[in-house]
């Protein structure tokens, strides 16, 4: 018998030997009961949310091709894409200034650091988020249009989404550092990396990203701060197409992507994207489709919602400091790579992790419990993505908005530490608590569809 | 933590402690725990390694010897006490982290605890979040008791049509007795199985049946409630014809009792069309019609079985009766049966919503009424309830007792409960009885008694 309520008429039970499950009820988060109450009730719920996680979770996506920007984003007229829900270069942040002045640079649409820092605050480049346009960006997450994109096809429903090339880590772009040896990577990828792993793709032909990141996750990733065993996966899947398709230039592209035990973030944040694309848009669903930071504002998309943003302010992640770097040194968060959690995996993921528990604590036991607390704000457990320490139980995946504001869990998300000022790169690593009044605002405009 | 020298510079406290090991990560969260208490500037807690003295005595810390198997601990700060106090704390949970397995987490829902094996769902949290729970039962198909009221009537009828389309029975919202198979959900008397089912929108009602049902030696198959409301216009009787064709569907059913209030016009002619229907005979007890001693004889009756005495208690109170009744109920239907049967005084439901808000029941928690009995005057009647069964007062006379003895008033008491009841009906007779009140079985007897007595 499941009790939820006055622990009295509980205990009543348990004094005639009736086994109980309590349920461990607190009220929900301040201010919702009314606007809960309203989307609880409406009668398109239950069925919308059926719908919109099936298309989640039997999403199949696989890897293409590794294509251009400029030919499949339409980034005609100084457009570039940058992570998280909208912002203007007056409320950017540190890092994702410095990505914006880097992407400059590298497309020579200025020709010093003062140049594109004008260019910028006149508006000469529009601003986009990457969301909007299929695509996805790790930490400040900015596309321009000459950068390769991974290109991923959900072979079951059709879609497309896109996510460039991971650079390293360190100084690189995506953590807002623009300096010379940032540019002459991206050049250098723009020249060498993106043509060649192109015309590898096309010998491999598609590549099954969904049965590689199970794989991965019995092999100990989460797909979000570990993607060791999936890098390790897809280079044997590319290296003798890469050698074929360019034998000259093997050994480098090899080495780089080798060098880089997150080569396979982007891949997987495309794979993502289009699995969450595919839950878009369902009239009446309260299933979150994007979770996304530009560094400033944290914001979600919800499937019955379309594309409106609900945000509130990006938290300064809890995390672990590279070298002398501290939490003054620290950006708040940044970065569409929460499209790992919000498709089932990185934090919701942790328990299959066990090698990077510090970040959630320090014990095997603070992995598990962050997974399995992930069940109570999420509609279904993953078909194929499956965590080998919990039975083979699915990741939990697709979170309900309803079931954020009634348990008052927020998502665990797990992610990198960008540097506070522009220019700096990564900082650190951690974990990241959202706002709440992301997914209350929400939840408020689900109310008001009702 | 043993082992350790202390040794307190101008707001310094530097220790060694020996025989412990806790690895960087850990430690450095021990640290950075410490240096964000407001009394400490810096904390650094760590393995004394060259690399970790060497950052200590970079920031001036005196250092005793030490070596890598030794715990440093260097805390600088205007409050090191409860920094050193908070390093025990963290240290010992470090220790103990290590051997606990990772616990199962707790349903946080009804949803969630719904993954489980489970038969029926209880749900008791505030009026305003009930919906969410009770709408997690039906969803994931399981009968559901909402004990919880201030449940508003359009979502009432919203969980019940949902319901009806998953085939499962809501019982309530303001649900406050049902027994399934035997097992008592939120007040229940302990009754003896047997042939009778009842389908109650009154709580108290229903427990009034079934504990003179057994009293008579008769038990029941199950009770089930469907909220005060079920039978208005509004609800038109959605969970008393579900329950109605369950207890018709159920082998251990002979008869069917079915004690409400008056219905609506259309939930009567609903479940008047039902009720013809059913292969098992129902006996109706409409408040109004007719009082719940009569109907539970004329169930008793209807199966062919006698019908005893109900038990009492009456007594001579000594005191002059010049004043008027006043019912000081907990149950609302007895308070109702009780009001129409003395037909003039005052009456008081003191499980209505308007007095329960921010505090218990008043089957738990007898504070009200004990002031109540304490305001009457001479010269009046007391009647009052005393609902004995699961989850009520685990010793309701030893409550009322010393009120009752000093009550100006003749204090009269309609007895609810059973021979089985935890809180053993015939010890509570006595100690009413002896606090010098008349005690009876029936509510309509009771009433009948104090009636007369003015």
């Amino acid at each position: 018998m499941i009790t939820v309520g006055a622990g009295l008429l509980q205990e009543a039970l348990e004094a005639q030997a009736v086994a109980t499950t309590p349920v461990e009820w607190r009220p929900p988060l301040p201010g919702t009961a009314d606007a809960l109450a309203r989307v609880l009730a409406d009668p398109r719920r239950t069925a919308a949310n059926e719908r919109a996680v099936a298309r989640l979770t039997s999403a199949r996506p696989h890897l293409v091709g590794v294509r251009r920007a400029s030919e499949v984003l339409d980034l005609d007229g100084r457009t570039f894409l940058h992570a998280g829900p909208p912002v203007d270069w007056e409320r950017a942040s540190g890092p994702m200034r410095g990505a914006l002045i880097g992407a400059t640079l590298l497309e020579g649409y200025a020709h010093d650091e003062d140049g594109a820092r004008s260019l910028l605050e006149s508006g000469g480049v529009r601003l986009e988020p990457c969301h909007g346009r299929r695509t996805v960006g790790p930490m400040a997450g900015v596309v321009s249009p000459s950068m390769w994109m991974f290109e991923v096809r959900d072979a079951e429903h059709g879609g497309l989404a896109y996510c460039s090339l991971n650079e390293g880590l360190g100084k690189v772009l995506r953590y807002g550092a623009y300096g010379p040896e940032v540019l002459d990577r991206l050049r250098w990828m723009d020249r060498v990396l993106g043509p060649v792993l192109s015309a590898a793709i096309a010998l491999t032909g598609p590549i099954d990203l969904r049965a590689l990141i199970a794989q991965a996750l019995q092999m100990g990733d989460e797909l979000h701060n570990r993607n060791r065993a999936a890098t390790s996966l897809l280079l044997r899947e590319l290296a003798p197409a890469v050698v074929d398709a360019a034998p000259e230039r093997a050994a480098e592209v090899l080495r780089f992507v080798n060098g880089n035990d997150h080569f396979f973030l982007n891949a997987g944040m495309a794979a993502g994207k289009v699995s969450t694309d595919a839950a878009r848009d369902v009239p009446g669903s309260s299933l979150v489709v994007a979770m996304a930071r530009n560094g400033t504002d944290f914001g979600v998309q919800v499937s019955g919602l379309g594309d409106r943003w609900f945000t509130g302010p990006a938290g300064v992640p809890d995390g672990l400091y590279l070298g002398a770097y501290g939490p003054a040194d620290a950006n708040p968060d940044i970065g569409d790579s929460t499209i790992t959690e919000t498709s089932g995996l990185g934090g919701f993921a942790m328990a299959a992790a066990p090698a990077i528990v510090r970040f959630v604590g320090g014990e095997v036991s603070d992995a598990i419990a962050a997974t399995r607390s992930m069940y109570e704000i999420t509609l279904a457990e993953h078909p194929v993505y499956q965590i080998p320490g919990l039975g083979f139980r699915g990741t939990p995946v697709g979170i309900d908005v309803t079931l954020v504001a009634r348990t008052g869990l927020l998502p665990v998300v797990n992610t990198g530490i960008a540097g506070r000022v522009a220019g700096t790169g990564q900082v650190g690593a951690g974990l990241v608590n959202p706002p709440a009044e992301a997914f209350t605002r929400a939840l408020a405009a689900l109310a008001d569809s009702v | 933590m043993s082992g350790g020298t202390g040794d307190v510079v101008m707001g310094d406290v530097v220790m060694v402690r020996t025989g412990i090991y806790h690895d960087s990560v850990a430690l450095m969260r021990v640290s950075k725990a410490l240096t964000e208490l407001p009394g400490t500037e810096v904390a650094i807690v760590a393995m004394a390694t060259e690399l970790n003295l060497a950052l200590a005595r970079d920031l001036r810390f005196d250092l005793p010897a030490a070596g890598p198997a030794d715990l440093l601990v260097a805390i600088r700060g205007h409050d090191v006490e409860t920094a050193t106090r908070e390093l025990d704390r963290q240290l010992a949970a470090l220790s103990s982290s290590r051997t606990q397995a990772a616990a199962e987490q707790p349903p946080l829902t009804t949803r969630s605890a719904a993954r489980r094996p489970a038969d029926v769902v209880l749900v008791s949290v505030p009026g305003e979040h009930a919906f969410a729970e009770a709408l997690d039962a039906v969803q994931s198909g399981l009968p559901v008791m909402v004990f919880s009221d201030g449940v508003s009537v359009e979502r009432e009828v919203l969980l019940k049509r949902l319901a009806d389309e998953r085939d499962v029975l809501v019982m309530g919202p303001d649900c406050g007795t049902a027994v399934i198979a035997g097992v008592g959900l939120g007040f229940a008397n302990v009754l003896r199985p047997g042939p009778v089912g009842l389908v109650a929108a009154s709580g108290t009602g229903a427990q009034q049946v079934t504990s003179l049902l057994d009293l008579a030696g008769t038990g029941v198959s199950h009770v089930l409630g469907v909220g005060g409301r079920d039978l208005s216009a509004e609800v038109g009787g959605l969970s008393t014809v579900r329950a109605l064709r369950m207890l018709d569907d159920d082998p251990a059913t002979e008869l069917i009792v079915l004690v409400s209030k008056p219905p609506a016009p259309e939930a009567a002619r609903a479940v008047g069309e039902v009720v013809a229907s059913l292969r098992t005979p129902v006996v109706s007890a409409l408040l109004g019609e007719g009082d719940l001693t009569e109907a539970t004889e004329q169930a008793l009756r209807a199966l062919g079985r006698s019908v005893p005495e109900w038990p009492a208690w009456p007594g001579w109170s000594g005191k002059a009766v010049t004043g008027t009744v006043r019912g000081v109920y907990s149950g609302g239907t007895l308070c109702a049966e009780a009001r129409l049967i003395v037909g003039r005084g005052e009456f008081v439901d003191y499980g209505d919503d308007a007095y329960t808000l921010g505090r218990a029941h008043p089957m738990i928690d007898p504070a009200l009424r004990l002031e109540a009995l304490a305001k009457a005057a001479p010269g009046d009647v007391v009647l009052m309830d005393v609902v004995l069964g699961h989850a009520a007062d685990p010793d309701p006379a030893a409550s009322f007792a010393h009120a009752i003895a000093r009550c100006p008033a003749t204090v009269v008491v309609a007895l609810v409960g059973t021979e089985g009841d935890p809180q053993d009906l015939h010890r509570q007779a006595a100690a009413l009885r002896e606090a010098g009140a008349s005690v009876f079985t029936s509510n309509a007897h009771a009433a009948r008694h104090a009636r007369d007595l003015t």
